[in-house]
């Protein structure tokens, strides 16, 4: 057991989160807290003032020179032209089976400066299919993941947490927007996004300043939260998690992501999947459920009619601000409108469950 | 620290034995690997267990995990108040966050199949390390 442990991949906050008492667990080859104080309490920090997670594990590629725009447009299928500096945007990284190979966020510095933040264990893979892609372009892909430690500071209090500490100006910065300046004296970038459906942001700095600026951060009363609350909040917001609800074997329409398929835009790959799919229609899609009967449907669970699996559960959990058991489901398109009824297979049992409008959890402006 | 009246399961039970009448939870330790536990599933009153089978569910936010019967027996008693508030397992697993009531069928399995708490404490800290 502690052979394996001290292989894994260490963030640089690491050492912090052994002192502040997370309890580290391995998540994809990264030794990361699950949780410091109990996730409900987390998770609540998180909803009603500010919590911090160490996502530092994320991976970030920079794209630049004259083709990055086309290569970008190529390999993903949102529209990265829509772009302008000091915006960024939600976008997947397809096959050319239409399949995700990562769902990603696209930062825009400059129409030929772009910054990516790819799925820690797509990393790698995702460095190489965009290599592999620019062959023959004008456009440099560079894997800069070591370069970064990352947090992200989220809740309602977070831009009043923050402002004291970084000279960009917090206030006029919109949702998926962001900034480079300074945070606590030390070179950073700064955007308005996060993966729990709350406020906050994301702050990318050099992996030396990282436990500086974390300790500063919990100072001025962020409450340090785990893998454990990002869960629950992501998935109360259905925002995806590549490998749970995403993967290679999905397509954006089926998971429910129409919204950044762009085939209008030109080329790319998977487009031609995507306009039988838009035409057709997907043959299934995600959806969210709640559970009718007691009980939480989990990762994998079956979707059964009968005797017959009609479907699968990628993600489920119990919402610690709704109070009940929530998750997501790739059902048949027939089947995945809100009111439908369908039954999940928990340990042998069926139990019932009901497709609702997402996200589950919304939060007031 | 681990009450010394009662006996441990390597799955992380005890039971609390007066008379011929188990009292069955997890422990300290496995609440706190189980984290902020949710719901609970338990079973009917009557139910006949034998040692090792499975006695009902403890879903914690991250998990599910199996409740095992430590020794074999008829359920006669299983705690209600876990439906309403099953966050007791975290705060008191030994007092108010107790799961289930048996009549031990044979109560020699107590000393054979479990562990004192002692042997329990031991065996948690080679588990964890």
């Amino acid at each position: 057991m502690s052979d394996e442990v001290t292989t894994l991949k260490k963030t640089p906050l690491n050492q912090l989160e052994h002192e502040l008492g997370g309890k580290m667990v391995d998540f994809g080859g990264w030794e990361l807290p699950v949780q410091f104080s109990g996730i409900l309490e987390e998770h609540a920090a998180v909803r009603e003032h500010v919590g911090l997670f160490d996502v530092s594990h994320m991976g970030e590629l920079t794209v630049k020179g004259p083709d990055a725009l086309a290569l970008l447009q190529r390999a993903t299928c949102n529209d990265v032209s829509k772009l302008e500096n000091g915006r960024a945007q939600y976008n997947g990284l397809l096959y050319p089976t239409a399949g995700f190979v990562d769902d990603i966020l696209v930062y825009q510095n400059a129409s030929d400066d772009f910054f990516v933040v790819v799925n820690a264990s797509n990393s790698d893979k995702d460095y190489e299919w965009l290599a592999d892609a620019a062959k023959g372009m004008d456009a440099e892909v560079r894997n800069v993941s070591a370069d970064y430690a990352q947090l992200a500071l989220q809740g309602p209090e977070a831009e009043r947490l923050l402002q004291p500490m970084t000279d960009v100006d917090l206030a006029p910065m919109k949702y998926y927007r962001f900034g480079t300046g300074k945070v606590d004296g030390v070179p950073a970038i700064v955007s308005r996004t996060g993966y729990t459906g709350e406020d906050g942001f994301e702050i990318y700095v050099a992996p030396s300043e990282g436990s500086r600026i974390m300790r500063k951060l919990l100072d001025a009363g962020a409450k340090p939260c785990g893998l454990g609350a990002r869960d629950t909040l992501r998935l109360e917001a259905k925002m995806a998690l590549y490998g749970n609800d995403i993967d290679q074997t999905t397509t954006p329409l089926e998971a429910d992501l129409g919204w950044i398929v762009k085939v209008e835009k030109g080329d790319f790959f998977g487009r031609d999947v995507l306009q039988r799919e838009k035409a057709e229609g997907p043959r299934r899609k995600l959806a969210g459920f709640e559970m009718v009967d007691r009980g939480i449907a989990r990762h994998g669970y079956p979707v059964v009619d009968g005797s017959e699996e009609i479907g699968v559960v990628t993600s489920g959990t119990h919402s610690p601000t709704l109070k009940k058991a929530i998750g997501l489901a790739y059902l048949p398109l027939g089947k995945s409108a809100p009111g439908n009824e369908f039954m999940v297979l928990i340990r042998g049992k069926e139990v019932r469950a009901r497709v609702v409008p997402t996200p589950f959890y919304k939060r007031s402006r | 620290m681990t009450p010394e009246d009662s006996r441990y399961a390597k799955s992380h039970e005890y039971i609390n034995v007066e008379g011929e009448v188990g009292t069955i939870g997890i422990t300290e330790y496995a609440q706190k690997e189980l984290g902020d536990v949710v719901f609970v599933e338990l079973p009917q009153v009557g139910t006949q267990l034998e040692a090792g089978d499975e006695l009902g569910s403890i879903e914690s936010v991250k998990a599910v995990s199996e409740l095992f019967a430590p020794v074999g027996g008829e359920v006669i008693e299983v705690n209600e108040r876990l439906a309403e508030k099953p966050e007791l397992i975290n705060t008191d697993p030994y007092g108010d966050g107790w799961m289930v009531r048996i009549k031990v069928a044979d109560l020699s399995e107590v000393d054979e199949l479990l562990m004192t708490a002692e042997e329990y404490d031991e065996y948690v800290e080679t588990e964890s390390h």
